[in-house]
């Protein structure tokens, strides 16, 4: 072995467990007995792995319906924006029109602006929507699903973009030769050979509505039980002492779902983020 | 499916039929209208009106104490840039996003190359390590930071033997631990975005180089990285945008913003100043001066697009 091979392989080994380390001592917390969080002696394992925390986390405080609700934002707003996303994609990509670069680069714009300082006009407008169609004022999940579908599709459709190019033309061309309708090739036909990088986008969106805090913070005022879990994380924070087993129970809780996805999909991340790896 | 019988054309005219495709002029119009569905109210829209309580005096009196809004003008401008506070927090997130994005960059492109040379094993386990970092949510990601550097019971102090010295009282100590966060964060995609771009590079181009006597050093920075310039341009301003719009790590690290907002960024600025002061249309005007900067940077971005050449 070469010395700079040996070098390499000794930095990317210490990167790795530097860059590791945090999640494993997140995990590693989790399962610690409280008392060997609250002892001073520094152990970066334990023999006595429980599970106590987190039957804290999921027992009281709201916690597991917290989790419900995320979850049940998260997939609501990875199905619509996958649709929509997709047809926007198609659009832009397979037709020529008037206005397409112009559309396109709205759709990149929009990608930019700082979300945190929409939240100051989206508060007034969800709260006024409330007044019209309760389902989707403020203190609703439905707030929550409208605004992430609308902060998740720019990105979502940029990045479905590239994976509607992937696929040849010529297979819809062919398929329309045999006869078949727009609408047989659109969804019969592209939307199956898009599928892996519709899955990757959905990853996306998943993630940014999954991890959201300012919305849910901004919107869910009173109603308790519509609060998501960054927020119900916040619950183990107190002004006296934190309560760090279940702080970090609820942390890894509020990972893993994120962790397996994201692993999952982690080939198509980089071939799918707009192109930027060509060449 | 009936077309299918009914067509025994000569392959010539079949041909001729499928060219001019995109046909129905209407039709990309249609596959755009659930998104101009969610997207004209739920953003366009908020930015429109983000601009306009910007110029209007909208505090809680006037949200719920039935005052009437008034306009006035670029008062809220004329507040803000007459407030010495905005200048600085101005002042520290350009700073902390420009550190930040030197040092994901620094750290990310380290370790792209790092990856090229390294062996199988090595390169397989920082590749998960990184996509564990970047996965997890920037809640969780500040929890645990602040869990290591806990005055308490944190890991940081137990390893220095410092008992209860709080890592978050000093301001510039804090930004510090955020910014590592961050970074933990974000050198991710910049690495493996990198390390693909070197991947592409042909083998043959830097053999090449060797050939006419280029060290292994000089190859790198007179071949690979003119050669990646393009993808190094998309991947400094992305990370600028990202990095200048950091919230939840400071937020949540630092309660709001850090003792009397001795943390704040514009973005956690904009915020409290809405909803923690009631100052809504103050607030908006913050949000809008943010836009606009990150406008110029996205110009820039689209620009260096062109210029890589990518199609749009």
């Amino acid at each position: 072995m070469s010395r700079s091979r040996l070098a390499a392989n000794t930095v990317a080994v210490v990167a790795a467990v530097v860059t590791f380390f945090p999640i494993y001592w997140m995990v590693l917390s989790a399962l610690k007995p409280a008392g060997e969080i609250q002892s001073l002696e520094v152990r970066p394992w334990t023999l006595a792995p429980t599970f106590e925390h987190f039957q804290r986390v999921l027992g009281g405080e709201n916690f597991s319906r917290y989790l419900l609700n995320s979850l049940g934002i998260a997939l609501t707003v990875v199905v619509l924006s996958a649709v929509v996303a997709f047809l926007a994609a198609v659009a832009v990509t397979r037709f020529h029109f008037r206005f397409r670069t112009t559309v396109l680069i709205m759709f990149l714009v929009a990608q930019m602006v700082p979300v945190e300082a929409l939240t100051i006009p989206l508060f007034f407008l969800i709260r006024d929507i409330g007044t019209a169609v309760p389902g989707v004022g403020l203190n609703t999940l439905g707030s929550l699903v409208l605004v992430h579908l609308a902060c998740s599709l720019p990105f979502a459709v940029w990045m479905m973009r590239g994976f509607v190019a992937a696929v040849p033309e010529a297979l819809e061309e062919a398929a329309m030769i045999d006869g078949a309708s727009r609408s047989v090739i659109l969804w019969r036909i592209l939307f199956p050979l898009v599928a892996p990088g519709l899955i990757a986008t959905s990853v996306f969106s998943f993630i940014a509505a999954w991890n959201d805090f300012i919305f849910a913070r901004t919107f869910i005022i009173s109603a308790k039980d519509n609060q998501t879990l960054p927020a119900a994380l916040l619950v183990f924070f107190k002004p006296d002492e934190n309560d760090w087993g279940g702080i970090m129970a609820a942390s890894t809780l509020m990972t893993i779902p994120v962790l397996i996805f994201f692993v999952a999909v982690q080939r198509r991340l980089v071939a799918g983020l707009g192109g930027a790896v060509k060449d | 499916m009936t077309a299918v019988t009914t067509a025994p054309a000569d392959p010539e005219t079949r041909v001729r039929q499928s060219t001019p495709r995109p046909r129905g002029r209407l039709r990309p119009w249609l596959y755009l209208l659930p998104s101009a569905a969610v997207l004209l109210p739920l953003f366009g829209y908020p930015i429109y009106m983000l601009g306009l309580l910007s110029v209007f005096d909208y505090r809680q009196a006037q949200v719920s104490g039935g005052e009437p809004t008034r306009f006035i003008g670029f008062d809220n401008y004329a507040t803000l840039l007459g407030d010495q506070r905005f200048w600085s927090v101005l002042a520290q997130t350009v700073v902390f996003a420009a550190v930040l994005v030197i040092a994901t960059l620094a750290v990310g492109a380290a370790l792209a190359v790092v990856l090229t040379k390294a062996g199988r094993v090595p390169r397989l386990l920082l590749s998960l390590a990184a996509m564990a970092a970047w996965a997890a949510p920037a809640m969780t990601g500040s929890t645990v930071w602040m869990f290591l550097f806990d005055a308490d019971l944190g890991l940081v102090n137990q390893l220095l033997g410092i008992e209860g010295y709080n890592w978050f009282y000093d301001k510039w100590v804090t930004f510090g631990i955020v910014g590592a966060t961050v970074v933990w964060h974000s050198f991710p995609f910049v690495m493996v975005t990198l390390y693909a771009g070197i991947q592409a590079i042909p083998s043959s181009v830097v053999e090449a180089a060797s050939l006419d006597g280029a060290s292994a050093w000089h190859s790198f920075w007179r071949v690979i990285v003119p050669m990646l310039r393009p993808l190094v341009t998309i991947v400094v301003i992305q990370s600028i945008i990202w990095d200048f719009k950091i919230f939840t790590q400071i937020y949540v690290m630092t309660n709001g913003g850090g003792i009397a907002g001795q943390n704040s960024v514009l973005n956690v600025y904009a915020y409290q100043t809405a909803f923690g002061s009631s100052e809504y249309g103050l607030g908006s005007a913050i949000g809008v001066i943010m836009t606009l900067i990150l406008l110029v940077v996205t110009l820039l971005y689209i620009r260096a697009l062109y210029r890589s050449g990518e199609k749009l």
